[in-house]
């Protein structure tokens, strides 16, 4: 009974065929396929704890992230202080925590933004495909002509270098130039899966019981499109989290004082030789964090047996 | 005709992307001249507005700057004292990068087809799983904490590397493999992880089909199969995958060059960022990208060439 519940294509033709079924589905994780798994509820207590960290911030009982103790400049972890302090004293442990605010927002909204407007870009040119898909796709592969990173450093810099430029308004200026470059890669997909889904049986059903196109689009197509999003989403959320560490690195990221992993990391790579716990500590909640992402996209797959061929 | 076509795909893109870097120095807020120099005199702000025709049109801007890019002018460092052209840092510059680039592509292939084919035929033994799950754990691995992590513990504790700086192979061979060893290991891991993951599903498949059967039944040496047999149909999967990395390859190139101070691309786009060199950062992000377009090309016709069913397919 589990099996019928695998809603790829391949899968439905080739479900009486053993040998194919073999071919097709190496892993068979698709077969079990109806949980996540307990690594994969691992994966999202990690990142349901840093984002409870992350909101209730103001109110832990940890010392103001930009406070110097001098005590602890440069010092490894003591008993009040669990991650030591960096360059000028500062709790390591509190930056990293309101650290976790900003690549948060970083994260998930450069992806929300890229997921709203590729998202809806991908729906309408996977769907209507003629005219409209001539116009935007090729927009979007102008977007994806440029490296991403290049891309985001590009728009970034210049959107940030203007006079009065504060803390906030940089977060909105990384958030929004990691989301325009996300626009295309998630646009692509998206489109990709429509294209897929479109051909498909029910949606010429609905279309002859006289459905309109757009309730088609939100209805019909949308939900199956939306696990092949979701995975993406995941990936993407780490890969911006990582990007605003490399644009940090190259001193466009979130700006201090204002605390993120990337440029706690980047501002403690001037104290490696003397006191690596800074990038030491920060890099490895970066990787787990990162890691976890990518687990959850990978079990989102595997759940929902979204397939690298529709793409 | 196909590749008439193909060609004039490249020409567009080109062109689209140069508008693009161009178009950076208009998104810029404010006066360009108060960013590039801050401290200069009036009359240098005017020179430097005639210079960059800042008080005429876009287009006559970009047609200009267009024109000074196709004959190799990429603009200047601007400073109080004087202007230094781009294209020389940049001629030295772009070969570090392109070495950094295929040092790591080597590696990365050197590591990930053995393990990917061998993970592939010991498939759910114990190999196969340490090895995904170092994979797994190999692609989280963000790439300057990485490399900061290989500069402390192998460059600095263990003294084996040199941390940062650079050498040209034509001076000392010596040095500059010493110079690279660490920026190509950090560049490599995260490629290893994602060919050899391509690799073993891609094989998985293969492994399954009649041929190989045949092979088997002919009595065929397993290592013979696999790397004869089995492998040939997965290195246009490789191919592929890639030409789509490049991107990210470039990417990460940059971001190691900063971390290891390797006088590359990325070097350069760090100082133009940090002295508001707005003009060099365009000309560079323009170079990046036709260079990242023009290897793309080459995949996309090299592809072409190997794989016979998309040559017919072409040809009818």
């Amino acid at each position: 009974m589990q099996t019928n519940r695998d809603t790829s294509i391949t899968h439905l033709d080739s479900s009486s065929l053993p040998t194919i079924e073999a071919i097709e589905a190496p892993s068979s994780h698709t077969v079990k396929g109806n949980r996540l798994g307990t690594a994969a509820w691992v994966a999202i207590a990690w990142i349901a704890f840093l984002a409870l960290l992350a909101i209730l911030a103001p109110v832990l009982p940890i010392p103001d992230p930009n406070q110097s103790f001098v005590a602890i400049a440069r010092k490894g972890p003591t008993a009040g202080h669990w991650f030591g302090g960096d360059a000028i004293g500062r709790d390591l442990l509190s930056r990293i925590i309101w650290g976790t605010r900003s690549s948060f927002i970083v994260g998930f909204g450069a992806v929300a933004f890229g997921l709203i407007l590729g998202g809806m870009l991908g729906l309408i040119t996977g769907f209507f495909r003629g005219r409209v898909d001539g116009l935007i796709t090729p927009l979007m592969n102008v977007l994806l002509a440029i490296p991403q990173f290049v891309l985001a450093l590009s728009l970034v810099t210049v959107l940030a270098s203007g006079a009065g430029v504060n803390s906030t308004r940089r977060l909105a200026v990384v958030v929004l130039g990691l989301g325009i470059v996300s626009i295309p890669l998630l646009g692509r997909i998206t489109r990709a899966n429509t294209l897929a889904w479109s051909e498909r049986e029910f949606v010429l059903a609905a279309k002859a019981m006289g459905a309109k196109n757009g309730r088609i689009m939100v209805r019909e197509v949308l939900p199956n499109v939306m696990p092949a999003m979701l995975s993406i989403s995941l990936l993407g959320v780490g890969i911006a989290i990582v990007a605003e560490g490399g644009l940090s690195l190259f001193g466009v990221g979130v700006q201090l004082p204002m605390p993120s992993w990337g440029n706690i990391i980047a501002e403690g790579r001037g104290q490696m030789r003397n006191s690596p716990h800074i990038v030491i500590f920060t890099s490895i909640i970066l990787f787990l964090t990162v890691m976890a992402l990518n687990f959850l996209g990978d079990a989102v797959n595997r759940r929902f047996g979204v397939r690298e061929s529709v793409l | 005709m196909f590749i008439l076509k193909k060609f004039g795909q490249l020409l567009v893109t080109v062109i689209l992307v140069t508008l693009f870097a161009s178009l950076l120095l208009e998104l810029l807020p404010g006066d360009p001249t108060e960013v590039l120099i801050p401290s200069g005199s009036d009359q240098q702000r005017e020179d430097l507005r005639q210079e960059l025709k800042l008080d005429q049109s876009f287009a006559v801007r970009y047609s200009t700057w267009l024109g000074n890019f196709a004959t190799g002018d990429l603009g200047n460092y601007y400073t109080v004292s004087s202007d230094r052209p781009v294209s020389d840092r940049l001629w030295q510059s772009l070969p570090v990068s392109l070495l950094l680039m295929f040092y790591a592509q080597m590696l990365a292939l050197i590591f990930a087809i053995p393990l990917g084919v061998l993970t592939a035929y010991r498939k759910g033994t114990w190999f196969d799983r340490t090895s995904n799950t170092a994979a797994f754990a190999m692609l989280a691995i963000p790439n300057f904490a990485l490399g900061f992590l290989l500069q402390y513990y192998l460059g600095v504790k263990l003294g084996w590397f040199k941390t940062s700086g650079y050498a040209s192979p034509s001076e000392s061979p010596i040095e500059h493999l010493q110079y690279m060893i660490l920026p190509t290991i950090t560049l490599a891991v995260g490629q290893i992880a994602i060919y050899m993951r391509l690799l073993r599903s891609d094989m998985i498949a293969t492994l399954q089909q009649d041929f190989i059967l045949m092979a088997k039944a002919k009595g065929l040496k397993s290592k013979r199969i696999l790397f004869r047999h089995a492998l040939r149909p997965s290195s246009l999967t490789l191919l592929t995958v890639a030409g789509l990395n490049i991107g990210t390859l470039i990417g990460g190139a940059l971001i190691v060059e900063v971390v290891f101070a390797l006088p590359g691309m990325g070097l350069m786009l760090f100082e133009a960022i940090g002295r508001r060199q707005i003009v060099a950062f365009q000309s560079m992000v323009a170079v990046i990208a036709i260079l990242y377009i023009l290897v793309n090309f080459a995949v996309d016709l090299l592809y072409t060439v190997l794989d016979p069913r998309i040559r017919n397919a072409n040809k009818s």
